[in-house]
């Protein structure tokens, strides 16, 4: 058997038992609690309200939680390395290279005094030996890519000059230059309008098609996972309660998932009193 | 109860000058709930904010319960008319009580008997008596917004101005938000005029809409409409489209309306 051959055995991602805690003056605060899933070259998408985890388990995969927080799992393999047990400076080499993250709001995330082209050069030259040229060669057409217009134009543009749209097109441009296996999508088009929202996901879908890269699309929005993603994880109280195919979520088992579904407003339903969830204790440890 | 013709706001001076909401004419009948809908940068928050006197700076007529209302508004007109905003971590002061925050409209507006209104308004939120002397740090966010939802009814307003008042809620919360709106609408007979992107929350607590696009009035529609999908205009079809999740091809479709 080949290298290559065992490669293509190894899922991209192993995680099993992940704990996320925080230490607070009653003890440990658990935000994830023990969270196993694998990972192939696919979309999965992670569910869940504000505090269920999805966001710590996107960033513990990094290593990118806070301190004093504390990461634990069993195991937490990235092509079949051990995250946990590799060193800064082999994370840092992981990072973006191999593993690229897009936040929520590109206005955070972005350099407001580097031009957009810069940055997405800069992205380039550090995983690589490209020099300047090169870099912002690679850069024009990674504009393109996501479908920016005139790249020449947006290249010499700071942050505050483009729209929000533009500015998470910008990310996502930067985060896939270093061509990485996985993408770590954390809420990537929640602070978009819906037309946009949805020619943003087009671009990672085509992306992620293309190149063969998996992605973990973090988000809490049923209805866009559902429609975008092949397998959901959803996630309440830091552990994950179902996972299912995308295109089985009507079919959920989990009263957890039911009750948020039916929660939902409809365009095409009469107005009425929505089903509100009732939280049974019981979820915590299911 | 609202009127608005002709409304126009813009920012900015010369070359710079932004035309946020270009020429809207629109009415809301009393008892209605009508739903201003479009994306961001459309003119819908701004249609609200002139017609609550937070944008002082427009031209056109807003008459409000029959009312012509100037530039500045007199304080009669909030016992009237009352405003719930969008984030309730930021519209609630942080070192005030639930209990001040709730008192301050009603010593502003001289109405007296606080106490009795106070305890009236946290019950109809349906937040009860114990949250009285809490702060807004120690309450989850649908229980800010609730309580951002009692100080706009202490003063038992006729009009409520909703600027998406679910948007920063987790689904689970805005169907309690949504139903509380719902009952509180039928029982004290409200007026409200709702600002969301969200055409589900329209569906479920409007009777009438209107779509913005770029500061103009894209098409005005009844609930009803919305849900069999007849919007007449292109920008309004493509909307719904792209509510009902992503599709690649119907994303492929989308284009800008000017």
């Amino acid at each position: 058997m080949t290298n290559q051959k065992m490669a293509d055995n190894t899922p991209l991602l192993e995680v099993s038992n992940l704990r996320v805690a925080f230490p607070t003056r009653t003890g440990m605060a658990e935000a994830v609690r023990g969270v196993s899933f694998t990972l192939a070259r696919e979309k999965l998408g992670i569910v869940g309200e504000s505090g269920s985890g999805k966001s710590m388990t996107g960033r513990s995969i990094l290593r990118l939680v806070p301190p004093p927080g504390r990461v634990t799992a069993d195991r937490l393999a990235f092509n079949g390395e051990d995250l946990l047990a590799a060193s800064s400076r082999r994370m840092r080499d992981i990072r973006g290279r191999r593993i690229a993250m897009v936040m929520q709001d590109p206005k955070y995330s972005l350099n407001p005094v580097m031009t957009v082209g810069r940055q997405i050069a800069e992205a380039y030259r550090v995983h690589s030996k490209a020099g300047a040229a090169e870099a912002k060669r690679r850069a024009l057409e990674m504009l393109a890519a996501v479908r920016i217009r005139d790249p020449e134009r947006v290249y010499d543009r700071y942050p505050h000059e483009v729209s929000g749209g533009m500015g998470q097109r910008i990310m996502i441009a930067m985060m896939l230059i270093p061509d990485p296996d996985l993408l770590i999508a954390d809420e990537p088009t929640s602070a978009l309008d819906v037309t946009v929202q949805m020619q943003v996901l087009a671009i990672l879908d085509d992306l992620c098609s293309q190149r063969g890269m998996g992605m973990i699309f973090v988000s809490h929005d049923l209805n866009l996972v559902a429609s975008f993603c092949d397998r959901i994880l959803i996630m309440y109280a830091g552990r994950v309660v179902e996972s299912c195919r995308a295109s089985d979520l009507h079919a959920a088992q989990h009263p957890y998932t039911r009750g948020l579904l039916a929660s939902l407003p409809k365009i095409d339903e009469r107005p009425g009193d929505l089903p509100v969830l009732s939280r049974d204790p019981a979820w915590l440890e299911s | 109860m609202i009127d608005i013709q002709d409304l126009r706001v813009s920012f900015g001076d010369g070359a710079d000058t932004v035309t946020a909401v270009d020429g809207v004419t629109l009415s809301v009948r009393e008892g209605e709930s009508f739903g201003l809908v479009g994306e961001s940068g459309s003119g819908k928050s701004t249609v609200l904010r002139a017609v609550s006197g937070l944008n002082d700076d427009w031209t056109g007529r807003i008459a409000v319960a029959g009312a012509e209302q100037g530039p500045k508004r007199q304080k009669g007109f909030y016992k009237l008319c009352q405003m719930v905003f969008q984030d309730p971590y930021g519209s609630l002061h942080p070192r005030h009580t639930v209990d001040r925050i709730l008192a301050e409209p009603i010593a502003i507006h001289g109405l007296g008997d606080a106490d009795a209104r106070i305890d009236r308004v946290l019950r109809d939120v349906g937040l009860g008596p114990a949250f009285r002397f809490r702060y807004p740090h120690q309450l989850s966010g649908g229980q800010r917004q609730r309580v951002a939802i009692a100080r706009a009814l202490v003063l038992e307003p006729r009009v409520l101005l909703l600027d998406e008042p679910t948007s920063a809620l987790d689904v689970s919360v805005q169907a309690e938000i949504l139903n509380l709106l719902r009952r509180l609408r039928a029982e004290h007979g409200l007026t409200m005029v709702l600002v969301t992107h969200n055409l589900a929350v329209v569906a479920n607590l409007c009777d009438r809409l209107a779509v913005m696009n770029r500061g103009r009035l894209v098409e005005e529609m009844s609930v009803e409409e919305l849900r069999r999908g007849a919007a007449r205009e292109p920008y309004t079809l493509q909307l719904l489209r792209a509510s009902l999740g992503y599709d690649r091809a119907t994303a492929e479709s989308f284009r800008d309306y000017a």
